[in-house]
């Protein structure tokens, strides 16, 4: 049966029949059509930011916590170009979402027409494919093809430009099934010569680690099981990106942590003496590798990732596998388990005492004393009271963000949303508001920097509007913690504009917009202040003032390898002579 | 903090001067990108080349199967081996592209260029510049009292020679198309 209807008709149209249930949006005049059709149905929720890029990042948040395709809706010109950002954010960190940007009417393309832009121009390189759609009739296909770019192979953000005519036209709806997708069909299933080799020199190994990253999130939650099963089987120790926590569970004993500059001191060392290294879902980033040339120097390196780009891109791989992380593994377990479940026991016993030694350097201690909170401590407390929760965390970019993943406990996958690849501070207010409309009745907190914070606030006035309880727990330090770091590490102490001056009264701030502002200064509150945040029915905004100069540790400096992390002030503190603090 | 013992001045001032050493060695491949026909399809691929600061030596590209709306992009480029397999994966994951050839590795192909070259002179020098062109199997697409206009057909290598010879010889003007190329054999 073909089905006669207009553009705007059949975005609404193929939302439903692609199972999208929210959208993020924000209107204007060239995208009025759609409004017009998303005003005179049910089935799909808008959801009115207060900035394009708001919607862009919610989407993204949406995205990550359910595994589905997060839907923004944005008009043409300055619209499409606020989108610019969080579509660069979600093709660094694979993010599937779906962008539909307005356009100018097609006569009127190129003429400098009222909010015109080149959308498809300008987002070509921050899109894994983008179309501008010039016909009512292909219209519907091009957004189905789009669900399928945006999900399949290596997830990553897609556009579709709908010039207003286009939108007022009658044409044939194209439904799903009918699509053709074949357009791209990327590999999924690993060579299995290349993991027989793998499982070969796992059974051989006497120092391996697995080495995991985002890519397993994004195969889905039974990757996640998958892994859980090798670990657990082989008793090989695990490292994560900060893209992948909570595909391994941080209380399960094979668990080392975070990896990488401000990564754990036992799961860097693991990676540099390691023998065998079992990338999963990784990339070699920059923030993992350190110094390249003395990256892990006696490994071999084995890497499974679904984008052949990944694979030799920065480390060479002696082993590598394409495909998608949930298929390889089931391929490596099978394989594993009939050639007699191997593994080098007395070694990797071994191995793990030596991880043991390495944990007593105890790189996460801090000391709480005095009146002032330190920012380690407000997150411990925040873990503590929180772990026990149905929670979802966001965060922003910066210290904050790094004490986040260091100091908070992720038990599943899907549960940590934060932006690593493009480092976006104001990411992750929008990303709470995106997770917490997923999961409405889940504790949504958002962890953020006083300064990250307020480049989105604006989306305050979404919380209250759509009556959304994300609790912004914000460690307040007064500074641009992170560059005020570098300044003091690598800049001669000049604090050049790393400082929030003229801050906001948080707690006022809050209350002008309807929420709930709380405000902590004393170690001794704050437990209390943090279950009043938690018990509150709706946005509350945490303003934590945290000691204004702590460093984040153990960091790797730039150029450095693994095995020479700087460990913090705290756990040097009459170990090792101040000279020394360069540890080898 | 300069405990910390970074020098002045050192590099790991900034966190991208992490580059490792890779083989330098530079080589040139023709790379054939068979694309769907689209709008935007070519700014897809050189926009690629821009973005990752990849070298484009020649590129042509022309639809080869109209009823398939698909596109022939040949691409000559230069870079380590290292970067050379990123460029072919990079190519190889854009949704509009279908295949990915590297011609110089997969055995043996032929490349082709044509170009034409306006060459002004009277007396000995016109005389030579003909008698070259007959050399060089190159024909005379025009002419006037005072200037040849040649056509030639070859190698990259070949059209460099002919250059090299006209230039004294009056060369005012040339035009290259960029290489084609096919895999020889019958697949």
């Amino acid at each position: 049966m073909t089905r006669q209807m207009t553009g705007a008709k059949m975005v609404v149209q193929a939302l439903k029949d692609q199972g999208v249930d929210t959208v993020f949006g924000y209107p204007g005049g060239a995208v009025l059509p759609i409004y017009d059709e998303i005003f005179q149905q049910n089935d799909i929720r808008h959801i009115l930011v207060r900035h394009e890029q708001g919607a862009v990042h919610a989407a993204e948040g949406y995205a990550r916590s359910t595994g589905k395709v997060g839907v923004a809706l944005v008009t043409s010109g300055p619209g499409a170009t606020n989108a610019v950002t969080g579509l660069t954010d979600a093709l660094l960190d694979s993010i599937p979402i779906l962008v539909l940007t307005g356009q100018v009417p097609t006569f009127m393309i190129g003429s400098d027409a009222f909010q015109e832009a080149d959308t498809v121009g300008i987002t070509r390189p921050c899109t894994k494919h983008n179309w501008l759609a010039k016909d009512t009739d292909t219209l519907a296909e091009t957004l189905h093809q789009a669900f399928h770019v945006a999900q399949s192979g290596r997830p990553g953000p897609v556009l579709v430009d709908i010039p207003k005519d286009v939108q007022f036209a009658n044409g044939t709806y194209t439904a799903p099934e009918k699509s053709d997708t074949t357009i791209y069909q990327p590999e999924t299933k690993g060579d299995i010569t290349a993991i027989n080799e793998l499982v070969e020199a796992m059974e051989k190994a006497e120092r391996p680690v697995f080495y995991t990253g985002g890519g397993v999130i994004n195969s889905g939650p039974k990757a996640s099981a998958l892994l859980r099963e090798l670990v657990e089987a082989t008793g090989i120790p695990i490292t994560s990106t900060l893209m992948g926590l909570g595909a391994y569970p941080a209380s399960g004993e094979n668990w080392l942590g975070m990896l990488g500059m401000h990564g754990l001191y036992e799961a860097n060392m693991a990676m540099h003496d390691c023998d065998l290294m079992i990338n999963i879902g990784a990339r070699f980033d920059d923030r993992i590798t350190g110094l390249i040339s003395a990256f892990s120097p006696n490994s071999i390196k084995a890497h499974i990732d679904i984008d052949p780009s990944s694979i030799n891109k920065v480390i060479k791989a002696d082993i590598p596998i394409v495909g998608d992380v949930e298929s390889v593994l089931t391929d490596i377990l099978k394989v594993w388990k009939a050639r007699g479940r191997t593994v080098n026991r007395d070694a990797i016993a071994n191995w793990q005492s030596q991880i043991s030694d390495w944990r007593k350097v105890e790189c996460l201690k801090y000391v709480q004393e005095g009146k002032v909170i330190k920012p380690q401590y407000a997150l411990s407390r925040l873990e503590a009271l929180t772990k026990e929760h149905d929670r979802y965390i966001t965060t922003e970019v910066g210290q904050h963000q790094m004490w986040a993943a260091q100091y908070l406990g992720f038990e599943d996958p899907n549960r940590w949303m934060t932006s690593g690849g493009l480092g976006t501070m104001g990411y992750g207010f929008p990303a709470s508001i995106g997770a917490q409309v997923a999961h409405p009745d889940s504790l949504v907190i958002n962890v953020a920097g006083e300064a990250s914070w307020l480049m989105n606030m604006q989306e305050m006035g979404t919380a209250i509007q759509f009556r959304l309880p994300v609790k912004q727990f914000i460690l307040n330090n007064e500074r641009l913690g992170m560059v005020r770091q570098w300044q003091e590490l690598l800049h001669g102490e000049r604090y050049s504009h790393s400082w929030s001056e003229a801050l906001p009264d948080f707690v006022k701030l809050a209350e002008a917009f309807g929420a709930k502002g709380i405000i902590c200064s004393d170690p001794d509150d704050l437990d209390d202040a943090i279950m009043e945040m938690i018990n509150y029915d709706g946005p509350v905004i945490f303003d934590c003032l945290v000691e204004k100069h702590e460093n984040c540790f153990p960091m790797i400096p730039s150029g450095k390898p693994h095995n020479e992390m700087l460990l913090g002030e705290a756990s040097t503190q009459g170990v090792i002579q101040a000279g020394g603090a360069v540890m080898v | 903090m300069a405990a910390l013992k970074i020098k002045k001045g050192s590099t790991s001032h900034s966190a991208y001067n992490l580059r490792p050493t890779f083989s330098d060695e530079v080589e040139t491949h023709t790379l054939a990108v068979l694309v769907d026909n689209e709008p935007g399809v070519l700014a897809r691929v050189i926009g690629l080349f821009a973005g990752r600061g990849y070298n484009i030596e020649s590129l042509t590209v022309a639809e080869v199967d109209h009823t398939g709306h698909m596109s022939r992009i040949t691409i000559v480029t230069t870079g380590t081996p290292q970067v050379i397999e990123q460029i072919k994966a990079q190519l190889g994951r854009i949704v509009s592209v279908h295949d990915v050839h590297d011609l110089t590795v997969e055995g043996a192909s032929v490349e082709r260029e044509l170009a034409l070259f306006k060459v002004s002179g009277t007396g000995d020098k016109r005389v030579e510049a003909l008698r070259l062109a007959d050399i060089f199997r190159a024909n005379a697409v025009d002419s006037t009292l005072e200037s040849f206009v040649f056509e030639l057909t070859g190698t990259p290598g070949k059209i460099d020679a002919f250059a090299d010879l006209m230039r004294p010889l009056g060369l005012v003007e040339v035009a290259r198309t960029g290489v084609a190329a096919l895999s020889r054999g019958s697949e």
